[in-house]
């Protein structure tokens, strides 16, 4: 195409209005701000095991201290990992790849949004700067204790905390509408939507999952920040205001926000998992439709996490109702998932242990789900480390098996050099071994009362004996944590000395793979043309055993078009689930 | 095309052709999801206010206080700047940019007077001790009317560089989203003086 790359470095490395750059900038701030995440976890962990003692690298924890890790640790790998990398990193990165343009429907905008984000960060860590100290009242950051700076004995730490979230969902929504807009108006000639390749379907689903959730807590975040500082009593109840409406706003955009970003590591999975068992994807509109099922009951959930708060009973059983129903279209996919795989022809890359390790791992987190979501089973568990159990095991696969599948995947793509396969080996099954080390024991302290949030179990004499699973789960999170070392060494020792790649090394069907490694500015040579559906394997009659999607109709590509989805697919690609 | 070009252009449509998948200009599709977003900011801090009202019907005589006279001048004004918006979108569509620039000047001017009568209620208010702290009936007066001057503030500097770039001719397309925002916050106000002002 016209466009031509910029020459200055800043233009073109820095403020560079380049889909994949910035792709790969938040990706690369979100892995920095990982590493933040989990020297704060690994703190957190040693305090835990050895209350009291000092930590090396950190020193002695105290009370408010510890208050302000755990509040951190949530706050930056949710809101500065999870979502940098998972929506913005890899959308920003793939969307226009998989469908066929140059770049994003905004390119300044996109810029915008990076920079905003940037900004956001500074703020979050200036926060942990200033005298005070940093937020200490949670990742959720309830009233009445965040609504007065006496109650924590933090000022300006946690107004700082709140205006640097809010720039962080700004930057999100003028990306979202980027991303929604891009989907819509930019796909290929050619490109139907049900064409799409499911990441696609799953970021935008995810963006407008996110961009209609996130305005209330908007709103909540301006009560708040008013609360504290006109004092206002929004959330007072001594003022007539209700802290209860706060949980109801942060729930009505937070559990939302789990789907926003379950569903684009879904959607990497679903390119994954098909590249890599040879296979078209099973139920291809089954799964789209799912997810917009799912996107929808996401909208009526949020009060489970408010059983205890004192909600009226009424209200608990619809919620109870509509939490377990949820995990139905999410069951269908994983099971979609698991019949793309049967009877495949199954490439044991690194991307596709961590893909396969995430179905494995995330059926965990789901199934524990269910204890959670009846509101009298989780009167008991409540607030427990069988919570925070529950929690890793969703949220650990979905914000770091999911992208590590995604990034050893598309890493060829992004530097056109291999990642080196041993050191990637032992990253993964050392994740895997001390991720489960870290968490499996947590569903026990819970069940034994061991309460999240508290810096000392100690203090509590019934408590004690949980102590040793308490040690185990610090010894799995900081083997975890040294087995990420390999990964950080992978990625930068392979730029120079990975094996070079080709543009379509895993033999895969979707448009990304028609561009060179790495793509140049512009993407295409010239406007692809899509003819057939994203995962056309195995077509008998076809010069290979898959079958690219701008690959024109002709005697090696022998049908024009896979006519609607997934029997005929299936049927194509001679599977006897179809 | 030079790259420079390429980007300050909201449209891009030299980038990939005038193609576009669904045949809908790229700019309207993506100012409506926009606003799905802002209706959803707006729609919770309603929300809100609205739980809390049906509450406490005994803030109809802190409402009282509001001045309905100023209220209601803003809305006309409001509108009536609503309705040169729609007529500088229509001289854009001719191709006229000129006149929508014209139009768009009194869309801004409208915008001014809101926003001067509005900071007068405010001083008036605030100099009799009804300010945000006073009681949450006046906390979600100012809240819900300062988030939308901010809003008022952002339409306007957005109609205000679409309306330079129309007197020269250039991007014409982006007065009709420009229009569109301006309408969405009239609306917000519509949706503001009888929740505020007059349900008292």
């Amino acid at each position: 195409m016209h466009d031509h790359a910029p020459s200055s470095f800043l233009r073109r490395y820095v403020f560079s209005t380049d889909h994949k750059v910035i792709g790969l900038q938040y990706m690369f701030t979100g892995l920095a701000m990982a590493l933040l995440g989990g020297f704060l976890a690994y703190v957190m962990r040693s305090q835990l095991a050895h209350p009291g003692t000092p930590v090396a690298g950190f020193g002695t924890v105290s009370n408010a201290e510890y208050n302000a890790i755990v509040t951190l640790h949530g706050t930056i790998m949710v809101f500065w990992v999870a979502m940098p990398v998972l929506v913005a990193g890899f959308g920003n990165y793939l969307i226009p790849l998989l469908i066929g343009t140059d770049d994003m429907a905004f390119p300044k905008l996109n810029l915008m949004s990076f920079w905003t984000f940037f900004l956001s960060t500074v703020v979050l860590i200036l926060s942990m700067f200033v005298p005070g100290g940093a937020s200490g009242s949670g990742w959720t950051t309830y009233p009445p204790l965040s609504a007065k700076p006496a109650f924590t004995g933090v000022g300006l730490g946690l107004d700082l905390w709140i205006v640097a979230v809010a720039l962080e969902f700004v930057a999100f929504l003028m990306g979202g509408v980027n991303f929604i807009t891009t989907a819509i108006n930019r796909r290929a000639k050619g490109m139907g939507l049900w064409d799409l390749p499911l990441f696609v379907w799953e970021e935008v689903i995810a963006s407008i999952i996110f961009m209609l959730s996130v305005g209330p807590l908007v709103a909540g975040a301006l009560m708040l920040l008013a609360d504290r500082n006109l004092n206002t009593g929004f959330f007072d109840a001594a003022a007539g205001g209700d802290p209860l409406l706060f949980q109801h706003l942060f729930w009505f955009f937070g559990h939302p926000e789990v789907y926003v970003l379950l569903l684009p590591a879904l959607g990497i999975l679903a390119e994954v998992l098909t590249v890599c068992a040879r296979k078209a994807i099973f139920g291809y509109r089954l799964i789209v439709w799912s997810t917009i099922v799912a996107g929808l009951l996401s909208f009526i959930v949020w009060a489970h996490h408010q059983f205890i708060s004192g909600i009226d009973p009424r209200l608990a059983s619809p919620f109870s109702l509509t939490t377990i129903l949820i995990s139905v279209p999410f069951a269908i996919t994983l099971f979609c998932y698991m019949a793309t795989l049967y009877q495949g022809s199954i490439r044991y890359t690194v991307a596709m242990l961590f893909a396969m390790a995430m179905l494995a791992e995330f059926l965990l987190g789901g199934v524990t789900g269910i204890i959670n979501g009846s509101a009298a089973a989780d009167i008991y568990v409540h607030d427990s480390y069988f919570v925070v159990a529950h929690f890793h095991y969703t949220l650990f696969p979905i914000v770091f098996l999911a992208p590590f599948a995604g990034f050893y995947h598309w890493y060829p793509k992004f530097f056109g050099r291999h990642l080196n396969h041993g050191l990637g080996l032992l990253h993964f099954y050392g994740t895997i071994v001390f991720f489960n080390l870290c968490f499996l024991p947590m569903f026990a302290l819970g069940m034994m009362g061991h309460q999240r949030r508290i810096a000392d179990p100690n203090a509590f004499g019934y408590l004690a004996h949980g102590q040793h699973y308490q040690q185990l789960a610090t010894w799995g999170a900081i083997g975890l944590l040294v087995l990420q070392i390999p990964f950080i060494v992978n990625i930068f020792l392979s730029l120079r000395k990975g094996a070079p790649a080709e543009a379509n090394p895993w033999r895969g069907t979707t448009l990304d793979w028609a561009v060179p490694s790495p793509p140049p500015h512009g993407n295409f040579e010239a406007p692809p043309v899509c003819y057939r559906g994203p995962y056309v394997y195995g077509v008998p009659g076809a010069a290979d055993d898959f079958v690219p999607q701008h690959m024109p109709p002709g005697p090696g590509a022998p049908t024009a078009r896979v006519p609607d989805g997934d029997a005929a697919q299936l049927a194509a690609a001679g599977s006897p689930v179809a | 095309m030079s790259s420079s070009a390429a980007a300050t252009d909201l449209h891009a449509p030299e980038r990939a052709g005038d193609y576009t998948s669904t045949g809908l200009p790229t700019g309207r599709v993506a100012i409506w999801w926009f606003l799905a977003s802002e209706i959803a900011i707006f729609g919770g801090a309603v929300a809100c206010y609205l739980l809390y009202r049906l509450h406490h019907p005994e803030w109809a005589e802190q409402a009282a206080h509001t001045v309905n006279a100023a209220g209601a001048f803003n809305t006309v004004v409001l509108l009536t700047s609503s309705l040169s918006a729609v007529l500088a979108h229509h001289a854009a569509e001719q191709g006229d940019g000129k006149t929508a620039a014209r139009w768009i000047n009194w869309t801004v001017l409208g915008g001014l007077v809101f926003l001067g009568v509005k900071a007068w209620e405010y001083a008036h208010e605030i100099g009799a001790g009804l300010v945000p702290a006073k009681s949450l009936f006046w906390s979600f007066y100012f809240l819900l009317t300062g988030l939308h001057a901010l809003h008022v503030i952002g339409g306007m500097t957005a109609l205000y560089v679409v309306g330079r770039g129309a007197a020269r001719g250039q991007h014409l397309g982006r007065v009709e989203l420009a229009a569109i925002y301006w309408h969405f916050v009239d609306v917000v106000w519509i949706f503001l003086f009888p929740l505020l002002y007059i349900a008292s």
